[in-house]
């Protein structure tokens, strides 16, 4: 049976519900309304208390979640959309990520973002907030772009004794699918081979990984072998992996829907400059979002962010380097 | 000595108001003798960063200590000395932690008054202000799920951190969840240098709670008599499912912000004024009028105070500092998942 990226969010957390009588979830019309993406359909009426509707108050939202953790529980956060969650970013940042240095006492919630650009989303409804929430020490960043890994590494995400910020894709939502409820997953923290090739490496995350799947695709057509690599998370950061893959192919492309100052992508590329120099054949590139806020009008938006033509162009170049 | 001046478990009886206030009143005295052991230190360059002190908020402090039971939950801010200790807190956390000890609560990763215990219900603040009280909400709504039933959550926070959004979502957050908590506001008068008229503009900051659908308690923050009625009655209130409760307690700070702050700022007027009524004498010359002890007595309470405060720096004074080299230098509770990074400083270079 086939189900989409969200519908595995979904079944996700009605697993973690019926696993774990220390998970609820908490977040703004999460109960009988079921989310606004419907991310907790029918939850609140099969666990009868414990999916609640939260005041529009995210601040207040997380602070209830680490204080529900050191009590032993496991709260589930919905932000109804990323861009939101710069509204608890406090709690996230300074309480939640700094509990268990502080203390020794775990933290374990798991953050749920929805997050990424769909057309018409505009400057506040599409973010991707990932490279924020990794810069500070005390998170893990997931960023699921398979529907597969949406359900399993949410379950992960829950089971994990540290505060996980859950990156989920809004695109991916309706546009990814999977065959059915997987029943094996990789571990936390390993990047996985999405495609294999050797003449170019594309590392990529979230919906970028469905996109530059198809811009190989596209290049295979053209007689190029590019292999793409689904970072899964990207904190922590699969660097084996991605070197491996470059000592494969000896050319980098970089891949994020978000903004280019600082973030993942110069995070990958600085990490194989570091310890895979040898291995360039050509300068490593990276493709990002454009330095702006993020257009409403799907015109505008598709110039925007990295798209399955811009990736393929760049791939492009990088093999004429 | 130890034994007197470390909370009890209660006995099976409450406390007479004269037990109660006897007892606070020895915390109040120990909590301003450390107040005044921690700026010699910080004065002597013995102290790593910040000292901040409780003066003239310990009798409120030592009210909200007393009022908590074993299994309530404590979320102090940075003038809660006094109620640390009556909530039960060592007072070797208190001095390990201002002296940077490693085998202090935070064990050198923070320090002064940034200490806590999660598991024996004391919280360790951030220094945001208003952010822990939405955290002792999650501690009760917890606590609901597990059904345990009973136990009340109690943070401190002062004039400025009403001005927070965190104050606000947390309030409402508690209202609409009809929570057990008591949110104690010691309104010293300054926010740092910042008076209440550019604070916030409502008559009393008590009128704040009518817009959450919360009860309000207002009480002379001097008093130790009255506020150890007030917070008294206020967790007995949400105890027994009556909400959240809001205590206001007006009072003054009878120091700067910070052992680095001399509060200029703090006019002669306000300090002469009732507000400027310094509580832990108030409370020892009632206990006198009262006859419920002579001077000599109360004289040998700040002794035996004072000497286990002696000990305990002299203690606490001769314990290893934290050491880089054998320190744990991850962030996560799931050591597999911290990453090794080729940038750290290499500590022979330190």
């Amino acid at each position: 049976m086939s189900l989409t990226y969200l519908e595995a969010i979904c079944a996700a957390q009605a697993k973690a519900l019926a696993d774990d009588p220390r998970v609820f979830i908490y977040g703004q019309d999460v109960g009988a309304f079921g989310g606004a993406f419907k991310a907790t359909k029918n939850l609140a009426k099969e666990f009868p208390g414990r999916v609640l509707d939260a005041p529009i108050s995210e601040d207040a939202m997380v602070g209830a979640a680490i204080g529900a953790a050191m009590e032993g529980m496991r709260p589930i956060i919905e932000m109804q959309f990323a861009d939101f969650s710069t509204t608890g970013l406090n709690q996230i940042v300074n309480q939640a990520a700094t509990l268990f240095w502080r203390t020794q006492v775990p933290c374990p919630i798991t953050i749920r973002l929805p997050a990424g650009g769909t057309p018409g989303g505009g400057p506040f409804h599409s973010q991707s907030l990932e490279a924020i929430y990794a810069h500070y020490p005390g998170l893990i960043v997931m960023t699921p772009g398979t529907a597969e890994d949406a359900y399993s590494m949410l379950l992960e995400a829950v089971a994990i004794d540290d505060p996980v910020i859950f990156c989920e894709h809004k695109y991916l939502y309706y546009h990814c699918k999977a065959d059915g409820l997987p029943t094996e997953a990789m571990p936390v923290g390993k990047a996985r081979i999405a495609r294999a090739g050797r003449d170019l490496t594309i590392v990529a995350y979230s919906a970028m990984v469905q996109d530059s799947l198809a811009a190989a695709d596209e290049l295979a057509g053209e007689g190029a072998e590019i292999e793409v690599v689904d970072l899964r998370s990207i904190k922590p950061l699969d660097t084996d992996t991605v070197v491996a893959s470059v000592a494969r192919t000896g050319r980098l492309l970089s891949v994020g829907e978000a903004w280019p100052w600082g973030g993942v992508t110069a995070e990958v590329i600085a990490r194989v400059a570091t310890e895979g120099f040898g291995l360039l054949d050509a300068p490593p590139q990276r493709l990002n979002a454009r330095d702006t806020p993020i257009p409403y009008h799907p015109n505008l938006w598709t110039a925007h962010r990295p798209t399955v033509r811009s990736i393929a162009a760049a791939a492009r170049n990088l093999l004429r380097m | 000595m130890l034994q007197t001046l470390e909370r009890q478990d209660a006995p099976a009886a409450a406390p007479s108001f004269r037990d109660q206030f006897l007892q606070g009143f020895k915390f109040m005295v120990l909590a301003r003798l450390m107040d005044d052991k921690m700026a010699s230190l910080y004065r002597g360059g013995k102290i790593h960063g910040g000292v901040f002190l409780g003066r003239g908020q310990e009798a409120l402090s030592v009210s909200v200590g007393l009022s908590l039971k074993k299994g309530d939950v404590f979320a102090p801010l940075i003038r809660d000395g006094a109620g640390r200790l009556a909530f039960g807190e060592p007072i070797l956390d208190a001095v390990r932690t201002y002296l940077g000890s490693a085998l202090g609560p935070m064990r050198g990763r923070d320090g002064n008054v940034h200490r806590g215990h999660p598991r024996r219900g004391l919280l360790p603040m951030i220094s945001h202000l208003g952010a822990m009280i939405s955290v002792v909400n999650g501690v009760l709504m917890a606590r609901r799920f597990k059904k345990m039933t009973g136990d009340v959550g109690a943070a401190s926070i002062g004039d400025g951190a009403t001005s927070t959004g965190s104050f606000h979502e947390a309030l409402n957050q508690a209202a609409v969840e009809k929570l057990p908590l008591v949110l104690v506001v010691a309104n010293n008068q300054f926010a740092y240098s910042t008076p209440n008229v550019r604070q916030f503009a409502c008559a009393h900051l008590a009128d704040k709670a009518a817009g959450y659908g919360v009860t309000a308690h207002e009480v002379d923050g001097t008093d130790l008599g009255a506020c150890l009625q007030t917070v008294g009655q206020a967790v007995a209130r949400a105890r027994q499912g009556g909400g959240p409760q809001l205590v206001v307690a007006e009072l003054l700070r009878l120091c700067g912000h910070g052992e680095h702050d001399d509060a200029h700022y703090i006019g002669t007027r306000l300090k002469a004024s009732p507000l400027g009524r310094d509580c832990v004498p108030a409370a020892e010359e009632r206990i006198w009028r009262q006859g419920w002890a002579d001077e000599a007595t109360t004289r040998r309470w700040r002794q035996e105070a004072a000497q286990l405060l002696e000990e305990t720096v002299a203690r606490v004074q001769r314990e290893p500092a934290p050491d880089p080299y054998h320190e744990d230098w991850r962030a996560l509770a799931s050591r597999h998942l911290s990453e090794q990074f080729e940038t750290y400083p290499v500590l022979e270079t330190l």
